[in-house]
Parts: structure tokens; sequence; C-alpha cells
């Protein structure tokens, strides 16, 4: 057996004989990292979520949580696991609370045990307020708290978290972000989460794999992906007319010149230090540069470079797609 | 922080999710209201209001001990609102166990079925506990219709004694679990409740009234005595008729006893036998 803490091998699902959802991906995950699944709708990220907690049976390949095979000791992996899902799964008709105690009670843990955990978990999730309150009348970030809380019950080893963040608006996805790595730091777990938002995996992830059509593209830290493109672009203009793409590629650091509609399109390492020799260049030679802005890549561009496309909405299965409607409308609902 | 989740009890997964469907019950008084009420009208109309006993009784062409006989001879009893009324207990268990189909099939649909799958709690456990609440809330909600029979006048047998009512309570336990079995197994896959709706609508009537609960099987035709005596229904309502209204006949008791509970251990079996095998894809 491994060490690392998930290791999946040519892991595969298809559904229905002919959808591929998952196809072949092999990564690992060492221990306490957080490790985050980046793909548009459909990509396989929730199917590939099923198979490593034990719901789904891979169709071909073999994967492994904390050492356990998920297929042969799915029991096992489903004592050391926690799980937060896509879809809120609370029972919308007990409390905060009682949804808690259910969930302990699952796992088989003690009511002294649980109830003590219980009440931590809502503190560290500021939801003791509106612990006995029922969930119908909680609001999306609540909610998704409460999924949280629920999927430390067991203080797991590793914690699964399925697109925490959707349907929330931009400060309720940071708060949340916030409360994921406090939980972290708190618990010291291992984190696989998968999310279709660029900015999420880029300020929560320590690696992310891209994965696309049921396949990984590439896998890395948020760094190392946005370094793979060649660095920074700048982008200026000179007063002169005069075509000055051979002077800025001899300079050290610059790694491509394009001339785009009058404008230079210049691809460089370090940019903050790059642009001040440009300039400085340029001024040598007599030319006046009159504009200059630099943009630092984000994993929109990775995103772009390595699926060819920004990120897609890719027609659902109707089943998806109405799980997902229900949480949309249930977490913009305050 | 530990991570030890202390001693397991492989109880505690089944008692805590039979809990959660309860409570969604007992919290909600207007839902056993409405589920008490229902089978009260159908004994208000067809007991009370379809009155057999005075199509005989208040014809002058046939003599009062005459039109006594008739009864009994048809239905074993001379009143026929205690006849019926023992039928609409079989009416609450089935209408109540349907909704444990539903119940599953909402489940998948809302998540909490792979929440709950990706716990270690036993898949049998998941099945069983909807088996398990439909059959307490429906042994509560008959034995109200039932008390409530006796205050319409039900009219109890020579052989009745208050142990009785303990066996009353045995069969409608057996036809419970057997029947909400069969409706989870019909929603175990399904993630549309329109299906298990249809189903339902499909299923609940025929299965009254091809039973001996509403009217005795000796006056069906031939092709409907053979359903009658195939459908679990009809050895409940005998059963309970035994106990509370006839000279109890011990070997027919006997024989609708172990009818019920083969019926409820074979579907239950099969129910465990498939949970493991279809709740998870
Ligand atoms: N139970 C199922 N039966 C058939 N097809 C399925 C099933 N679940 C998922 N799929 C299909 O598998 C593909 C991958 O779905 P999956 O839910 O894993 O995507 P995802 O990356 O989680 O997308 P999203 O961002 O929308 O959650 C989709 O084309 C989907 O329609
Ligand atoms: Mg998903």
């Amino acid at each position: 057996m491994t060490e690392d803490v998930i290791s999946a091998e040519g892991l595969t699902k298809v559904f229905n004989k002919s959808l591929v959802a998952v196809d072949h991906v092999n990564f690992y995950v060492t221990e306490g990292e957080i490790f985050g699944f980046l793909g548009p709708n459909g990509a396989g990220k929730t199917t590939t979520i099923n198979m490593l907690i034990t719901i789904l049976k891979p169709t071909e390949g073999t994967a492994s949580v904390c050492g356990y095979d998920i297929v042969k000791q799915a029991s096992m992996v489903r004592n050391v696991i926690g799980v937060v899902p896509q879809e809120y799964t609370a029972d919308e008709d007990l409390t905060g609370y009682e949804n808690i105690i259910l969930c302990a009670d699952l796992y088989g843990i003690p009511r002294e045990v649980s109830k003590k955990r219980a009440f931590e978990l809502l503190e560290l999730v500021e939801l003791t307020a509106f612990k006995d309150k029922k969930v119908e009348t909680y609001s999306g970030g609540m909610r998704r708290r409460l999924e949280l809380a629920c999927g430390l019950i067991n203080r797991p080893r590793v914690l699964f978290l399925d697109e925490p963040t959707l349907g929330l608006d931009v400060q309720t996805r940071a708060a949340t972000w916030n409360y994921i790595k406090l939980l972290k730091k708190e618990f010291g777990m291992t984190l696989f989460m998968t999310t279709h938002y660029l900015e999420e995996a880029d300020a929560l992830c320590d690696r992310i794999a891209i994965i696309d059509y049921g396949k990984i593209v590439v896998v890395g830290s948020p760094g190392d992906l946005k370094n793979a493109l060649g660095g920074d672009i700048i982008t200026l203009s000179i007063q002169e007319d005069a075509d000055i793409s051979g002077l800025v590629e001899k300079i050290d650091n610059v790694k491509e010149v394009r001339k785009q509609n009058g404008m230079y399109w210049i691809k460089a390492e370090n940019g903050e230090i790059t642009a001040p020799i440009v300039i400085e260049v340029l001024r040598r030679k007599g030319y006046a540069v009159t504009r200059l802005s630099l943009t630092k890549p984000t994993l929109d561009e990775v995103y772009l470079d390595y699926t060819g496309r920004s990120l897609r909405d890719v027609e659902e299965s109707k089943e998806s797609f109405r799980a997902h409607r229900r949480t949309l409308r249930r977490s913009r609902r305050r | 922080m530990s991570r030890n989740n202390g001693s397991k009890n492989p109880f505690h997964g089944f008692w805590a999710l039979t809990n959660r469907e309860l409570k969604k019950w007992y919290k909600e008084p207007f839902i056993l209201f409405i589920s008490i009420v229902q089978p009260v009208i159908w004994m208000g109309l067809f007991g009370k209001a379809m009155n057999i006993n005075a199509m005989f009784t208040n014809n002058p062409n046939i003599p009062p001990e005459f039109a006594n006989q008739i009864m009994r001879q048809t239905f074993g009893t001379s009143d026929y609102f205690s006849y019926m009324a023992v039928g609409i207990l079989s009416f609450v268990s089935l209408f109540t166990t349907m909704f444990s189909g539903m119940s599953i099939v909402w489940d998948r649909r809302l998540g909490f079925l792979n929440k709950v799958l990706s716990t270690p709690v036993a898949r049998s456990s998941i099945v069983l506990s909807k088996v398990m609440s439909a059959t307490i809330r429906s042994l509560i909600q008959a034995s109200i219709v039932l008390g409530i029979a006796f205050l319409f006048g039900l009219q109890t047998g020579p052989s009745f004694t208050p142990l009785n009512i303990l066996g009353v309570f045995a069969a409608t336990f057996l036809i419970c679990i057997g029947l909400s079995s069969i409706f989870l197994l019909i929603g175990i896959r399904s993630t549309r409740w329109e299906t298990q709706m249809a189903v339902m609508n499909l299923l609940n009537l025929p299965l009254m009234f091809t039973s001996n609960s509403l009217f005795p099987i000796s006056t069906m035709p031939d092709w409907l005595q053979i359903i009658a005596k195939v459908n679990p229904l009809t050895y409940t309502s005998d059963a309970v008729r035994q106990l509370l209204l006839y000279e109890t006949d011990v070997a027919q008791l006997l024989f609708d006893f172990t009818y019920l509970g083969i019926f409820a251990a074979v579907f239950a079996s099969i129910g465990i036998v498939l949970s493991w095998k279809y709740l998870s894809k």
C-alpha cells in the first residue's frame, strides 16, 4: 500500500455503458494537503468523489483512501472520511442540532461524545444561535456551514468537499473559504475538494488537477501551473511608428513579442522587474513608451491554455441539472 | 484532537434513521390528523352510509331472524359496520406503508440517501429503518382508528377478550413489514416520485378490493377469489375478525398468521438483499 492518503489508478466510471464520466484518471493526495479538482460542469468531478466515498462502484481501475481499497474495504473507508456533498442534504424538517446528531448516530458515535462534539462544531461554524431552528429556515451559507459541521462529526482523516461554495454570493463564499481553512487548521486533516471557481482553487488548494471530459489534463500547484504558462504579460505602445520587436526580444526574461493593433504584447518572466528594463532599453534607443500595463496570469489563463476554452457550460444530464437547480434555488433563499 | 469515535453500536444508525422518519410525523400533528381522518371517513361512508344490515332487517318480506342469519352467513357477523371497520385497519396499513416507498425516492432525490450511504451505517439498516418507521406509524394509527371504531359501535364477538387486541397488533405488524418492504423495493432504484406515485395509485384500490377487507370472498366471482386468496390483506382482515368479531376458529387463525409471517419474512429478506445490491450503483 502507498503512503498517500488517496491514490487512484486508472479510475474509470462509465454510465449506461456509453457515457464515460471519468476516464482512467491517476492521481495521489498526500497527508495534510488540500487537493482540488477543477473543471467545468459535467467534467466528472462529482462522479470521482462518489467513487472515492464508496457510493459509486468504479467501472474500471482502483483507488485507495487511507490505505483502504474503496471497493474491497468500503466500510473501512467510510469510517475515516467525512463528506460535504454538492447538494444540501440536511433534513429540512429537522433542526440543525438534530441533523448533526443524526449524522453522529450514523457513525455509531455514543451520545455523550456526539453531544459534546455537536456543540463544539456548532460553535465553530457559528450556528449555535440557530441550532434549534429547522433547517428549512436556513440561508444558503448557513446550510453550507451545517453540512461542514456534519462532515466533521466523526473527526475524519480525509474530508471530501464537493463544490463547497456553489451558489453562494461572493462574501459568503469568502467566509466559507475561511471556515474551510480554519477547520483544516483545527483538525489537521487532508482535504479533497472540487470546484469550478478558479479563484477558489487558487485561494485554497495546495495542488490542483484540471479535469475535463473525465480526463485529468494537468496536475500541479496553482503557482507552478501559472509559471508554466511562461510568465506575465506586458502590453505597451510607443509614440514612434517603428517596429521594436527585435529590440525587445533581446532583453533577458522576455520570451515572446507580438505586435497587435499597434500595441506590443510581450510575454516575460518576472514582469514587475522586466517592465522597467524594457522602458529603459527603449528610452536609450530614443523611443518613448506612452502606455504600459502588466498582467499576472491567473488560473483562468491556465485553464484556457489546457482546455482550449474558458469554463464551458456543457449540456448536463437532466438529473444533475435538476439537482443543480435545486441547490442554487435553496442557496439563494435567505 | 482525538479521532477516536468511541464504542460502536450497530443499532445506533438503525434507530437514528427510524426516529428521523417518526419525528417528521409526530412533530406535525396535522399529518397525523389527516392520516386518521381519511380512514375514519371511509369507515363512516362505507360502514354507516352503506347500511347493508338495513337492506335485510328493514325488508318487510324477510323475517328479522332470517335477516340476521343472512348477515351472519355472508359476513360472519350480524353487523356490517363491524365487518367493515376491521377492513379499514388493512386500509390504514396499506396507505401508510405506501409512503415508505415515496420517502426513499425523496431521500435519493434530495441527496440525503447519498450522505447516508457514505457513512458506515449498514445498508440493510437504511431499508429496515423505513420498514420499521412505517410499521410503527401504522400500528399507532390503526390503534387510534380501532378506538374510534369502538366508539362508533363496533360489536365484538363471543370469543373476544382484551388480550386479543395484542393479536390484532401482531397481524397489523406483520402485514406492515411485508407491505412496506414491497413498496420500498419498488422505490429503491427510482429517482422519480411521479413513477412511485403512479404505481401507488395503480395498486392501492385494487389491493383493497381484491381482498376480503370490504366484502367477503365467498360472494366474488371465481377468478377474483383466486386473487383474493393470494392477497395478504385478506389474511390480515380475517385474522383480525377472528380475534374481534367471530367465534375464533383457531386453525384458521393459525393459518392466517403463518401466511402473514411468511409474507413479511420473504419480502423483508428480499428488501435486505436488494439493498446491498441496489442502494449504490
Ligand atoms: N447517475 C448518473 N447516470 C448517468 N449519467 C451520469 C450520472 N451521474 C453523472 N452522470 C454524467 O456523468 C458526467 C459527469 O458528471 P459529474 O456529476 O461527475 O460532473 P461534475 O464535474 O460534478 O459537474 P458539476 O460541476 O455540474 O457538478 C455528466 O455528463 C453527467 O451527465
Ligand atoms: Mg458535481
